[in-house]
């Protein structure tokens, strides 16, 4: 496993500022008029917006496995929580445009025969409020799974099931419609956000540059965290455990910290997701989808930061290409995608541009 | 932490599936004491260093360092105290560098924004390279640990004891993989630590127990057999019989 | 012929108990008298419970009984008293009028109490129920007295006491409260409740017979949840009595073991679709036990000499990988057989549902779920214990090393390991093809039980796996009631991750070296 230390400094910077200067060209690119050569068009800066919300997902599970080894298969969990927030929000934004027209109920209540919002909702309607929400839900959320399963020192694969356990139960919980989330549909229909209908060109290009802006700060802070000494606190934790123990650290605390941290970057990404794609529904919790984030980051390679981004891009745009006229391959692809990248690139593609660079 | 704490306990007992890997076991290392502990393979040794730093918890018995319950602390918690150890088997962060695998260990605030907000100041990186001399590898400094041999590992793990800066010692097998010349060199750096901290030293090699030169502690199935100067136990028939006799 | 033996045996038993052969005769010969001794006859006859009547006032009825001139009666060519041969010549039709038909209607209604046919004499007892009339208590005593069908007696007993609490001697109106208090049924709680207004004297009686009630009611859902639970119990015990050997035992962590479970039950879908139309069709199920365990056990075998073995002290990678081939395994099922469910039909003896003791009842094939579960795990645990493989995977388990140097093909014993634990989720999968969707994702729905299951019994131990599987089916069901099935399940996560926290290595820990790595 290479430590931070030992990729060479100036290729990571250099692929750094390739990546995000490449990722400012579709918000560019598309504002040019229509017809012209160069122009792409609201399709791919959409996609290109998702996947930036997928790569900052991608870092926040680097950051857990790549370095403090906690394998975490509920990350979708965190993702979908910080959406669902941002979703109370938006649903809140319709107002009485919704279907039924009430002014305060979204549609799917007045349907369910709600009379009044659900205490769980007050507050929703102001977007700070939303937004710290989905930072703090998931955060609360790792920290309670996280403390019960540190301190009685559930590691490796039993950890993984458990977060898997964990975002298998949050799926049928919120398939269910008398949890006031809108059941099997979720929620979809939004209006405007910050007083910005969605559906404008000026939204779009505003929600790209905002995922951009969080994948940069979210980096900035991983980039810090995994440098400092605790950065290599989590690569002793991730490699000897107890070890650390011996050395007088609380493991339980550091594993904590991360996982939170992590579980929070989750929740932001979807926070970030949900506008731009306009739906969220339970689906977002299925364990395939985390289990599928943690393979863009082997993809990438982990334990290096921008390979997760590097994996979460690869593997989406690899996706979206073979979708578009093979859907029924895709599933087959991606699976021997997980055995290639077990097998055969254990450092994934930043290990293997490293091997050529060396 | 205050100075000059004793280590002491008395009537261990470890059950391991109905085995008693110690049984009623007592010792008392005074502040300062340099203590050798001896034992044919499979006497204890080992398991009693886990009941001291807090990886197994006794069936029964008192484990006490100064006014401590050892048996109700858990590892991090006992390593604060003051207790430091170096594994039979070397064990350290593979992945890091040694200088960094000494950065970690290095006495320094504990906590997780301490961590985040750490900066190697002149006085620390004095102190690391002044081990470094200490245990030879001055030059490896940058090498990953992963890649170390075996006697390198030995002292990097004691350097690693070294700058923890403990009260307590517990050395277990220190001098396993190690030139004639470095266990020498190992005996007279025990030997100078001691007086100033306590050190208990689990070693097989009796030139190496000789060179320490003070109390010896014998232990068979689990429990003390024999204790004294390393000429007198070396006399004891009981200890001929076990284990020096074989 | 059954029949013929219950008449007997019905004809046998009523001797003692029917009302003097004198009377009886002297009381039908009063069919052919006036309407007025018709009517009073009718009444008396269907009050008796004498079966012999049955076919008289049926006659009486259709108009088929005829009287001579002596007043002897015929249903055609034979005595209608005896039945014996009799001439018939100079016979005229009994008459009757309304007030007769109508008596008819009753005492026919409550003479089927006596009927040879089972459900004549439920429908009977059922009528009799609804009147509610003290009358008919010695009716029900003789009735009562001959019956034996469980189910009968059981509404004979009912209508036995809503007739008595119909009575106007208290004494009688006790012994009522008492018998359908002891009946424990949901309908004597109704009768009881309905009485309860008309006898305010007696509603302390009342009140504590249905509290009886009550409690037996309880007990018997609680029966029948704990069957439930049972049930659910040992799915999951063949859910993960596989995953106990390859992750218990081998350490290896397989996430496509849903899939092989998934693949189980497609086997068994083709081996019934081979076998139909053949005279082995009948036994396609059991045929396909052995089917799907060579099945998956081969691919199995494959997976782990092929992939898995690579990865060896990398669960985490181990992990992801499985997961990718139960990813593919399950696409390409998908792809071949079609996403929609595939129907796999239970033998006729599986089929229906079964009564125990106190109305307990349980559907056939869950209760074959649970012996073939137990089946399986006698298999494993004698597999183990008993065969020679059993001790070369013992000894690599302990110690892969000093099991090489005694001349133990470790790669061997791993691959078969491997494939044996994959092979009881084939099994497994036979099993939830009888209660389950055979579809391309059937597995998914188990693999976090099974894990939970293997996690909660104690990593490597067998008697683990099945006490963890049975209490966390137990559980669920018990929990179900009360908070549903979605809460349930959660409930039943979050215990386990609490339990975990006192005892992190299961219930059956292993303690020692082994375990620490
Ligand atoms: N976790 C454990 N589980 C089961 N048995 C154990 C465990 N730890 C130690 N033992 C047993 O306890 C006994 C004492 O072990 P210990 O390691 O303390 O001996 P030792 O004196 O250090 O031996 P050596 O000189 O070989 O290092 C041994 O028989 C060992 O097998
Ligand atoms: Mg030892």
């Amino acid at each position: 496993m290479p430590g931070i230390s030992s990729l060479r400094f100036n290729l990571r910077l250099l692929l750094v500022a390739l990546i995000f200067v490449l990722l400012l060209l579709p918000p560019l690119l598309n504002a040019l008029p229509a017809g012209h050569p160069l122009r792409v068009s609201d399709f791919v800066v959409a996609v290109t917006g998702k996947w930036i919300c997928y790569a900052i997902l991608a870092l926040s599970i680097d950051l857990a496995w790549g370095y403090a080894g906690i394998l975490s298969l509920g990350h979708g969990a965190f993702f979908a929580l910080g959406g669902y927030a941002m979703g109370m929000h938006l649903m809140r934004n319709i107002g009485d445009r919704g279907v039924y027209g009430h002014p305060i109920l979204p549609d799917f209540m007045v349907f369910l025969g709600y009379k009044e919002l659900p205490w769980y909702w007050l507050g929703f309607e102001y977007f700070p409020f939303a937004m710290l929400m989905a930072l703090l839900v998931p955060g609360a959320l790792a920290g309670l799974v996280g403390w019960l399963a540190f301190r009685s020192r559930i590691t490796g694969v039993y950890l993984s099931i458990i977060t898997q356990a964990m975002t298998y139960a949050l799926m049928l919980a919120f398939f269910r419609n008398d949890m006031g989330f809108g059941g099997n549909n979720g929620f979809t229909d939004f209006k405007d956000l910050l007083g910005v209908p969605l559906n404008t060109p000026s939204a779009r290009t505003g929600l790209y540059l905002a995922a951009f802006g969080a994948l940069l700060i979210t980096l900035l802070i991983s980039a810090h965290v995994v440098q400092s000494k605790f950065g290599r606190l989590l690569i002793a934790i991730r490699d000897a455990e107890s070890r650390v123990r011996f050395l007088g650290y609380d493991v339980t605390a550091f594993k904590l910290f991360v996982f939170v941290l992590s579980a929070m970057m989750a929740g932001l990404a979807g926070a970030l997701y949900v506008p731009l794609v306009g739906i969220i529904n339970p689906g977002e919790f299925s364990p395939g989808n985390s289990i599928e984030a943690v393979v863009w980051v082997a993809f990438g390679g982990r334990g290096t930061l921008i390979g997760a981004i590097l994996g979460a891009f690869s593997v989406n745009a690899l996706k979206t290409w073979l979708t578009s006229f093979a859907p029924d391959l895709w599933l087959l692809v991606l699976g021997a995608l997980f055995i290639v990248v077990t097998l055969f690139l254990p450092r994934g593609l930043i290990g293997l541009i490293k091997r050529r660079g060396a | 932490m205050k100075k000059g704490a004793s280590l002491y306990l008395d009537g261990i007992t470890v059950t391991f599936d109905g085995f008693r890997a110690l049984n009623n076991l007592s010792l008392i290392v005074e502040p300062g004491e340099l203590r050798a502990v001896i034992g044919p393979n499979g006497a204890g040794k080992t398991t009693m260093m886990d009941v001291i730093t807090g990886k197994t918890k006794p069936d029964s018995g008192t484990a006490r360092f100064g006014d401590h319950d050892l048996t109700r602390l858990d590892e991090t918690r006992i390593a604060n105290l003051g207790i430091g150890r170096k594994f039979q088997k070397p064990t350290m962060f593979d992945a890091l560098t040694v200088f960094e695998n000494l950065e970690l260990a290095l006495k320094a605030p504990r906590g997780t924004l301490a961590a985040l907000h750490w900066r190697l100041s002149g006085e620390a990186r004095e102190r690391i390279d002044e081990v470094l001399t200490e245990i030879g590898l001055t030059e490896r400094a940058k090498d990953r640990a992963g890649i170390l041999s075996h006697g390198q590992r030995q002292w990097l793990e004691i350097g690693m004891l070294l700058m923890q800066d403990p009260e307590l010692l517990l050395v277990d097998e220190p001098v396993a993989g190690m030139t004639d010349q470095e266990t020498e060199h190992t005996a007279a750096l025990l030997r100078r630590i001691a007086g100033k901290r306590s050190v208990v030293v689990v070693e097989h090699d009796l030139e190496f127990v000789r060179a320490l030169g003070r109390k010896v502690t014998v232990l068979h199935e689990g429990s003390v057999l024999s204790e004294g100067p390393i000429e007198q136990v070396q006399e004891d028939p009981r200890v001929i019989d076990v284990y020096l006799g074989r | 012929m059954k029949r013929l033996i219950l008449t007997l045996l019905l004809v046998l038993g009523l001797a003692p108990i029917c009302f003097a052969q004198n009377e009886f005769n002297a009381t039908a010969l009063r069919l052919g008298g006036s309407f007025g001794e018709q009517a009073e006859a009718v009444e008396k006859l269907g009050l008796s419970g004498d079966p012999r009547a049955l076919p008289l006032l049926q006659a009486l009825a259709d108009g088929k009984l005829a009287r001579m001139p002596d007043g002897a009666l015929r249903i055609g060519d034979a005595d209608a008293l005896t039945g014996a041969p009799a001439d018939a010549t100079g016979a005229s039709p009994v008459r009757i009028n309304n007030r007769v038909r109508a008596a008819l209607r009753s005492a026919l209604g409550r003479l089927q109490i006596v009927s040879p046919d089972p459900a004549e004499r439920l429908r009977a007892a059922d009528g009799i129920l609804r009147s509610r009339s003290a009358q008919d208590l010695p009716l029900l005593d003789a009735a009562l007295a001959r019956e034996t069908v469980p189910r009968i007696r059981e509404r004979l007993v009912l209508a036995q006491g809503a007739a008595r609490l119909a009575s106007d001697d208290e004494a009688m109106k006790r012994a009522g409260i008492e018998s359908l208090g002891a009946s424990g049924s949901e309908a004597a709680r109704t009768v009881l409740l309905e009485a309860r207004t008309g006898n305010a004297g007696l509603a302390e009686a009342i009140d504590a017979a249905v509290a009886r009630i009550d409690r037996q009611l309880a007990f018997r859902r609680a029966g029948e949840l704990l069957f439930q639970g049972l049930s659910l119990g040992s799915v999951l015990l063949l859910a993960a009595l596989g995953l106990a050997v390859t992750f218990g035992v081998m350490g290896v962590i397989n996430m496509a073991h849903g899939e092989f479970v998934m693949l189980g039950a497609y086997t068994t879908f083709l081996v019934q679709e081979a076998l139909r139309g053949t005279f082995l069709a009948p036994w396609a199920l059991p045929l396909a036990v052995p089917a799907a365990f060579l099945v998956t056990a081969v691919l199995g075998a494959a997976l782990e000499r092929g992939l898995i073995r690579h990865l060896y002290g990398r669960p985490l990678e181990t992990l992801l990988m499985t997961f990718g081939v139960g990813m593919m395994l399950q696409q390409a099922v998908r792809l071949i057989f079609g996403a929609q469910n595939r129907e796999v039909s239970s033998p006729a003896w599986m089929q229906g549902t079964l009564m125990l003791p106190g109305e307990i009842s349980v559907t056939q094939n869950r209760l074959w779920i649970i012996v073939f579960g137990i089946a399986v795990l006698l298999l494993v645990m004698a597999a183990i214990r008993f065969t020679r493989f059993g001790l070369e995977m013992r000894a690599v388990v302990q110690n892969r090393r000093i099991a090489a140097t005694m001349g133990i093909r470790t790669g061997r014993v791993d691959a078969l390991t491997f494939a044996f634990g994959s092979g009881i989720a084939g099994m497994a999968g036979v099993a939830l093809s009888q209660i389950d969707n055979v579809s391309p994702n059937l597995g998914t729905g188990y693999i976090v039980d099974s894990f939970m299951v293997v996690v909660f019994g104690g990593v490597g131990s067998l008697a683990g796996t099945l006490i963890g599987a049975l209490t966390l089916g137990v559980f669920n069901k018990l929990l179900e009631p009360y908070t549903g099935v979605v809460l349930a399940k959660v409930a039943v996560l979050v215990g386990i991750m609490l339990f975990i926290q006192r005892r992190p290595k299961g219930l059956f820990a292993l303690k020692g070296r082994a375990a620490d790595q």
